[in-house]
């Protein structure tokens, strides 16, 4: 895993104009355009009254110093012209990211150089509600638990969700982070952030220390949507910033899959959508493994066998499944109550529900 | 011309005997009153005036000194107005002093010589029956109270006039007739609660009989409007009744907390409900001369915080040693007070800031319920053994005919207490909820399939280590309320259910 002296002088220069790129973007620039510009233009389309100063600071860059730099990081990069480390399939896009830092296990993203193997995007809304949760980390185990590699930006919400969800399997996990690769953020998912960099590996194109500036964001997101072949959209808004992915992949020439949800939420709305426009639907971790490994190919893991549960049990499920997902809703005298609660617990200690804020029980799909 | 006259004064909860020494010489007339007497001491002077010469006594034209001894105590309120106005009658031959000796008086007089109603009558009575004196005049509001006290004669006037005739001997008037219904609750005349008020919420009325039954802490939450309150205020009623020495505590902190009249003994459990705003010292008492709290007087029943998370953080921290300890010891100056707070704690609070968590109403991001939650851990969720969520009772539940009654539920509720106290005896506690950690252990029975639940939701992480014991005293409980011997995996389960929110509940936040 290398980079050359040019791809880090091209990081380098990106990092400096991190500004320019955010002022150009509020008049309306095309960020994809701009990041697709080669060294000259891009100082001569952005530099401005500083292109002078940009311009000695880049002649004069010193790539043994950012190699220092990524070391005492801890960090791993690869360019792109280091086939081994850096997996080809970015180069679709002419606006590929020129150096790809690694913090955690370089194997992770080494491995995607190989074409055959496979990574899904899963990718939703911040505020997503419980059941989008519990679909986002049934995704991301069963997809990890058959050695796909769940792709991810660590956000609040979906993104965090599909990553624990594939941590719990020991999968292959990547996170995709807009600020430099050794920067958690958000900073509430530092604790995330640290169970990935353990086992698994987060990536960013921008040099160590830097802070995710605002175009950082869609930027990391066609590095999402490139890597995978799938990318699955699990909950988003009219308005979500996962809809940008989801388009990114399709100008990728990716698949784009989006999880069903009711019409009458808005927080569904940007996913229908999606599914009306043609995208694949995604009711779980086995539809996803059809569509990124070839139907049949995998089987995802489900939980226990509901019918092995006693029948009580067995109806008690069913009846939250169908919506009473409530005490209050289950029972209507007090000792119907008590032994509601003993089911509810024991059917959460089976691993088959969740107790969610309010006193809801969602159901988790299979461990 | 000298006299003495006995009363006493309230300090704490308890009553200390005050000698009131009046002394009539010659001189310009003038009225004083020495011995560290708060302002309405001071005003006593023209009360002592005008009632004398309203009841038809002559006021001495002398210079008349009264001293409130011993000297040191600070001596707040209008209770001396009686003992000063006999003091000076004894002092000035009006009335007999040897037979005025034998008596404790105590009451505020109004200008025209009536008597008025005195807070700490009580505790007065029980002072005047320490002091072996052989009876107490008290103002006829206060007589029941004071008659509580056994072995104490206690003669109830209405003016001055009759203070004069019963200690020149006159037979005593009769005890004020008990008020109708004969159900004094602290706080006034207050509307007999039900639980058969509330429908629907089964889990949560299951939830309150465990609590009343175990005596644990209860934290109900649910959104705006769902019944939390009207379902905590129903908890005093399925409690135990009080028996008769709790009762007299209850009465002796209300009567000198707060002015009642005519209530005698107060034989409901108290339910306080202080506003969110109170302060520390509002909470559990304070004061430059220090006073019950709403702590204390949730003694012996059930102090109700409604929106915890909006009590002040220093309120809650107050309310630590009270809950751990059952008194709170009040340090002022050279004072130190220590007032009785065993109650049990009922809490509700929204799920989140909107309250609507896990509906598709609920507008709140992660971090808020997060940050909502961190603002209500803290060492007094540690005390809090059980949670109930409450949710929107289903309609046809609102309709229905079957509710659970308060004495349906209080017989149950009983029936545990009672198991409970057979296999505590000798171990100080009498209820599952004061278990320290060593005592479970060696009272729970639990067999090996409910360890077995236990254990496996303790390694799943599900449960903290303080949050285990706390599920094993509940399931306790609800082993009692089902009369078992042993606690079984089902009372594990359903304790389980009612188990408070652990940070490692919300992995993809834990995570």
């Amino acid at each position: 895993m290398s980079a050359c002296d040019a791809c880090l002088r091209r990081t380098a220069l990106v990092a400096a104009l991190a500004a320019h790129v955010e002022r150009a973007r509020r008049q309306h620039r095309h960020l994809r355009e701009l990041l697709a510009l080669c060294d000259e233009d891009l100082l001569a389309a952005i530099g401005g009254e500083r292109r002078a100063e940009l311009e000695r600071a880049y002649a004069s860059f010193e790539p043994s110093a950012a190699r220092r730099e990524l070391e005492r990081a801890g960090l791993k990069a690869a360019c792109r012209h280091d086939d081994d480390g850096y997996p080809a399939r970015l180069l679709d896009a002419a606006d590929a990211p020129a150096v790809l830092h690694v913090a955690g296990d370089p194997e992770r993203l080494a491995a995607l150089a190989q074409p055959e193997v496979a990574a899904v995007a899963i990718v939703g809304a911040r505020r997503a509600g419980p059941e989008a949760l519990e679909v986002a980390r049934g995704l991301g185990r069963g997809l990890a638990a058959a050695g796909v590699t769940v792709v991810s930006g660590m956000a609040l919400g979906v993104d965090s969700a599909a990553h624990a969800g594939a941590l719990e399997a020991g999968g292959p996990t990547i996170t995709v982070l807009a600020g430099g690769a050794d920067v958690p953020y958000p900073p509430s998912k530092r604790a995330l952030y640290r169970a990935i960099v353990r086992s698994q590996a987060a990536i960013s194109e921008m040099p160590p220390g830097m802070r995710p500036w605002r175009w950082a964001f869609p930027a990391r997101n066609r590095t999402i949507a490139g890597l995978a072949s799938l990318t699955i959209v699990v909950e988003a808004t009219e308005r979500s910033g996962s809809l940008i992915t989801a388009e990114l992949a399709q100008q990728l020439g990716r698949t784009v899959g989006a999880v069903p949800g009711s019409v009458m939420t808005p927080r569904c709305a940007g996913t229908n959508a999606l599914l009306r426009d043609g995208a694949l639907v995604i009711r779980d971790a086995q539809d996803a493994l059809d569509e990124a490994l070839g139907i049949g190919v995998a089987v995802a893991h489900t939980g226990r066998a509901v019918s092995e549960l006693e029948p009580p049990l067995r109806t008690l499920l069913r009846e939250v499944e169908n919506g009473r997902d409530t005490v209050a809703a289950l029972a209507s005298t007090p000792s119907e109550a008590s032994s509601a609660l003993a089911g509810l617990a024991e059917l959460e200690l089976l691993g088959l529900l969740r107790r969610g804020p309010g006193g809801r029980y969602t159901r988790l799909l299979g461990t | 011309m000298l006299a003495r006259v006995t009363t006493f004064t309230i300090d704490g909860l308890a009553s200390r005997r005050i000698a009131v020494e009046v002394d009539l010489r010659r001189g310009l007339p003038a009225f004083t009153i020495v011995g560290r007497g708060d302002a309405a001491v001071r005003e006593s002077r023209e009360r002592v005036h005008a009632a004398l010469l309203n009841s038809g006594f002559a006021f001495p034209q002398r210079r008349i000194t009264v001293n409130l001894a011993p000297a040191h105590l600070r001596k707040v309120g209008p209770g001396f107005d009686l003992a000063t106005a006999c003091g000076v009658l004894a002092a000035s031959e009006q009335l007999p002093l040897e037979q005025l000796e034998r008596w404790a008086v105590f009451g505020e007089l109004s200008l025209s010589g009536e008597l008025r109603h005195c807070r700490g009558a009580l505790a007065v009575a029980e002072g005047a029956n320490r002091a072996g004196l052989a009876g107490l005049i008290v103002p006829r509001e206060c007589a029941r109270e004071a008659a509580l006290v056994e072995g104490l004669i206690v003669a109830a006037a209405c003016s001055l006039r009759e203070v004069a005739s019963i200690v020149g001997g006159a037979s005593l008037p009769a005890l004020p007739e008990p008020p109708p219904g004969n159900g004094a609750s602290p706080g006034g005349a207050q509307e007999e609660v039900d639980l058969a008020d509330v429908r629907g919420h089964a889990g949560a009325i299951r939830a309150v009989t465990i609590a009343a039954a175990g005596e644990h802490n209860l934290l109900l939450s649910g959104p705006p409007g769902i019944g939390k309150t009207m379902l905590a205020r129903r908890l005093p009623s399925v409690l135990p009744a009080l028996s008769r020495d709790e009762a007299i505590e209850v009465t002796r902190i209300h009567s000198i907390a707060a002015a009642r009249s005519g209530c005698g003994l107060i034989v409901r459990r108290p339910l306080r409900a202080p506003h969110h705003t109170i302060s520390a010292p509002g909470l559990v008492g304070g004061g430059s001369l220090p006073a019950p709290g709403e702590a204390s007087l949730a003694h012996r029943g059930v102090l109700f915080l409604d929106e915890l998370s909006e009590f002040s953080r220093s309120a809650l921290e107050a309310l630590r040693q009270p809950l751990e300890d059952g008194h709170v010891a009040i340090a002022r100056g050279q004072r130190r007070v220590v007032f009785p707070t065993v109650f049990q704690l009922v809490a509700s609070t929204n799920p989140c800031p909107c309250g609507f968590a896990g509906s598709s109403r609920c507008h709140c991001g992660p971090n808020e319920i997060a940050r909502h939650r961190r603002k209500l851990s803290g060492p007094l969720l540690d005390r809090i053994d059980l949670l109930v969520d409450m949710q929107r009772p289903e309609a046809d539940s609102l309709q229905s005919t079957c509710a659970t009654s308060s004495a349906e539920v209080r017989e149950a509720v009983q029936d545990a207490r009672e198991r409970q106290a057979a296999r505590l005896a000798g171990s100080g506690v009498l209820t599952n909820a004061r278990l320290s950690s060593r005592l479970l252990r060696a009272h729970v029975h639990a067999d090996a399939a409910a360890h077995a639940s236990l254990r496996s939701s303790y390694a799943e992480g599900t449960l903290s280590a303080r949050g285990h014991d706390r599920v094993l005293r509940v399931a306790r409980t609800i082993a009692d309320l089902a009369g078992s011997h042993r606690v079984r995996a089902v009372h594990v389960r359903e304790a389980l259910a009612l188990r408070q929110f652990d940070k490692a509940q919300q992995p993809e936040l834990a995570a």
